[in-house]
């Protein structure tokens, strides 16, 4: 088992990119891998063992090291701040974090209240525009917040923006560009560094 | 505020149990024979130390500080490291006649954590420093100490890697030109982040030479070859000589017959920020994270009113005990001595015999045991000395 690679990857939105991302990389994964429900899947002719986590859970296991790479959104990144080898743009499943709210509507003056998946980034984006606001952490559906009236603006990814339209709101700003990362731990990255080099070669070569 | 449980302790505090603690000591007394035997000399230093002496010079986050105030509203700190506190002594009292010192810890030391639980915010580290010599000689000693010592607790899957913080700071000068633009790409690599290092070169006014520099130095991992591809592309004397410290470097660790444990990889530059010179991280199988590291701190004791170059490394105890594969059988049970009160003497002066040829005894009086069988268990084995004299049974 000492010679396997433990790759965290991201379920749902990602998953299918990345999967696909490998096998272009010519890596020979098991047709059960898409619609498994294992959380464990092994690949011993490649020795990889995956792990199928969510996504803003890659970084954790990746740091811990009972991953040893993951593949994991800049915006988990940047939210998780984890002691972490950011090695490679995949350039996959790319989207941007965006503050919307309900259009032509102001933020409320005496505390402003942004709802949001990602708590540590919004804070630290109004910070550094000099605003000081109340964070509201929700863990899915972000867009309701603005239209029961729980926050005046919500922070959240955008990929095509329908959903936004869907329910009626509009985009404020455009916050970051985000596209997944391959991540490593840092003593994998000097223990098996050559399995690891020619994982990022193989992938970086894909166009 | 939640109410506490009566077994609850503070985030990040951990127990440890008799069979952990017993692992524990037999590591730290192999290790501490290996650094006494190299001539380092053991010593402690209080466990509070003020905020604006040892808590501002070393490295540690400030957020992760453990902070407490004295009755003078002085602030105080739970010591977050051993270099800080050993360079104060060394610089107020030791350091006499420009003669390095030799000196060694074992030590507990506090890092409060914010995030989660799964990290100590008090763990153990061993650890020596090597006070007033500045010479690449230190270096490569520590280095091989620090090799010497892990094989002493038994552990034979490891290795280190070894960077150097002179090195980056002037090869990136050399191409970047002024420190503003060095300590910006710096902070990438400090922060682990290629991605954003790569970007960060590819948008900088530079020419194509350069990029391709600044990027191939991402690929400066491996042995010797790697620091006389660079020793060229560095064009003044300091880069020169920090290439050419590193070069005497492999020499040293290759007299040592340590050069299969070592790889270079310049691109390590470690958070503790008081390094200058060479530094280095040791890796284990089975750990997620380094279990030790180490380096030259040269501006350390200025901090504290002495000129004096100084090397030294730590090695985290408790993330090498995750290293190795516990074997449960490797706890050495006692064996016990059940007696009632008319052979109390008798049972008394046989465990002294037992325990003078360095054999754990217990003694326990029989009425004070209401399960004989599960007592039986916990032994190695148990003598009755129980009733007339004369009757002893063994149990194994």
């Amino acid at each position: 088992m000492k010679d396997f690679l433990t790759i965290a990857m991201p379920k749902g939105r990602i998953f299918e990119d990345a999967a696909q991302l490998l096998r272009q990389a010519g890596f020979q994964l098991p047709p059960e891998f898409d619609d498994s429900r294992k959380l464990i899947i092994e690949v011993p002719e490649e020795k990889f063992r995956f792990i199928l986590a969510k996504p803003m859970d890659v970084p954790t296991y990746v740091e811990h090291g009972v991953a040893d790479l993951g593949i994991a959104g800049k915006d988990v990144m940047l939210e998780e701040e984890r002691d972490v080898y950011e090695l490679l743009d995949l350039k996959i499943s790319a989207c941007y974090l965006a503050v919307a709210g309900l259009p032509e509507s102001k933020t409320n003056d005496v505390a402003p209240k942004v709802a949001t998946k990602y708590p540590h980034v919004a804070a630290a984006y109004f910070r550094e525009q000099g605003e000081q606001v109340e964070i509201i952490k929700l863990n899915g559906s972000i867009e309701l917040a603005p239209l029961i009236g729980l926050a005046d603006r919500i922070v959240d990814i955008v990929s095509t923006g329908r959903t936004l339209k869907e329910n009626g709101l509009v985009e404020y700003e455009q916050m970051v560009k985000i596209t997944s990362r391959l991540i490593v731990n840092p003593v994998s990255f000097r223990l098996k560094d050559e399995r690891i080099n020619e994982l990022v070669e193989r992938l970086s070569k894909i166009k | 505020m939640t109410r506490l449980f009566m077994f609850e302790k503070p985030l990040g505090m951990r127990d440890t149990l008799p069979d952990l603690y017993d692992r524990k000591q037999k590591i730290k007394l192999s290790i501490e024979n290996e650094m006494k035997s190299w001539g380092y000399q053991f010593m402690e230093t209080p466990t509070l130390e003020y905020y604006d002496t040892v808590g501002a010079a070393s490295a540690t986050l400030d957020q992760q500080l453990f902070k407490l105030l004295d009755q003078q509203g002085q602030t105080l700190v739970m010591r977050p490291d051993m270099t800080a506190p050993i360079a104060r002594v060394a610089a107020s009292k030791l350091l006499k006649n420009d003669l390095p010192i030799r000196l060694a810890y074992s030590a507990n030391v506090f890092r409060a954590q914010q995030r989660e639980a799964g990290r100590p915010a008090e763990f153990e580290q061993i650890g020596v420093e090597c006070i007033g010599d500045s010479t690449i000689s230190a270096d490569g000693e520590g280095i091989a100490l620090m090799i010497h010592s892990l094989q002493a607790a038994g552990l034979e899957d490891f290795r280190l890697s070894i960077g150097h913080i002179g090195f980056v700071q002037t090869y990136f000068l050399q191409i970047l030109g002024t420190d503003e633009r060095v300590e910006a790409l710096t902070r990438y690599l400090y922060e682990k982040n290629y991605v954003g290092y790569r970007e960060h070169v590819n948008e900088l006014a530079l020419s194509s030479i350069d990029k391709q520099r600044l990027l191939e130095f991402l690929t400066l991992r491996g042995g010797r070859p790697i620091i006389e591809k660079f020793f060229d592309l560095l064009e003044n004397d300091i880069g020169k000589r920090a290439v050419t410290e590193l070069q005497q470097l492999w020499d040293i660790i290759s007299d040592f017959g340590l050069d299969e444990k070592v790889t270079f990889d310049l691109t390590l530059v470690s958070h503790m920020s008081y390094y200058t010179g060479i530094v280095f991280e040791v890796y284990a199988g089975n750990v997620g994270f380094p279990i030790g590291n180490g380096g030259r701190y040269d501006l350390l004791l200025r901090k504290f009113g002495k000129q004096a170059g100084a090397t030294g490394f730590a090695i985290r105890i408790d993330r090498l005990l995750e290293a190795f594969v516990v074997d449960n059988e490797e706890y050495e049970r006692a064996s016990c001595v059940l007696f009632s009160s008319e052979r109390r003497k008798e049972a008394f002066e046989y465990a002294q015999k037992q325990r003078q040829l360095g054999n754990k005894v217990v003694l326990q009086d029989i009425i004070g045991v209401k399960d004989i069988d599960g007592c039986t268990s916990q032994y190695v084995d148990i003598t009755f000395l129980v009733g007339k004299s004369g009757t002893e049974v063994v149990l194994k």
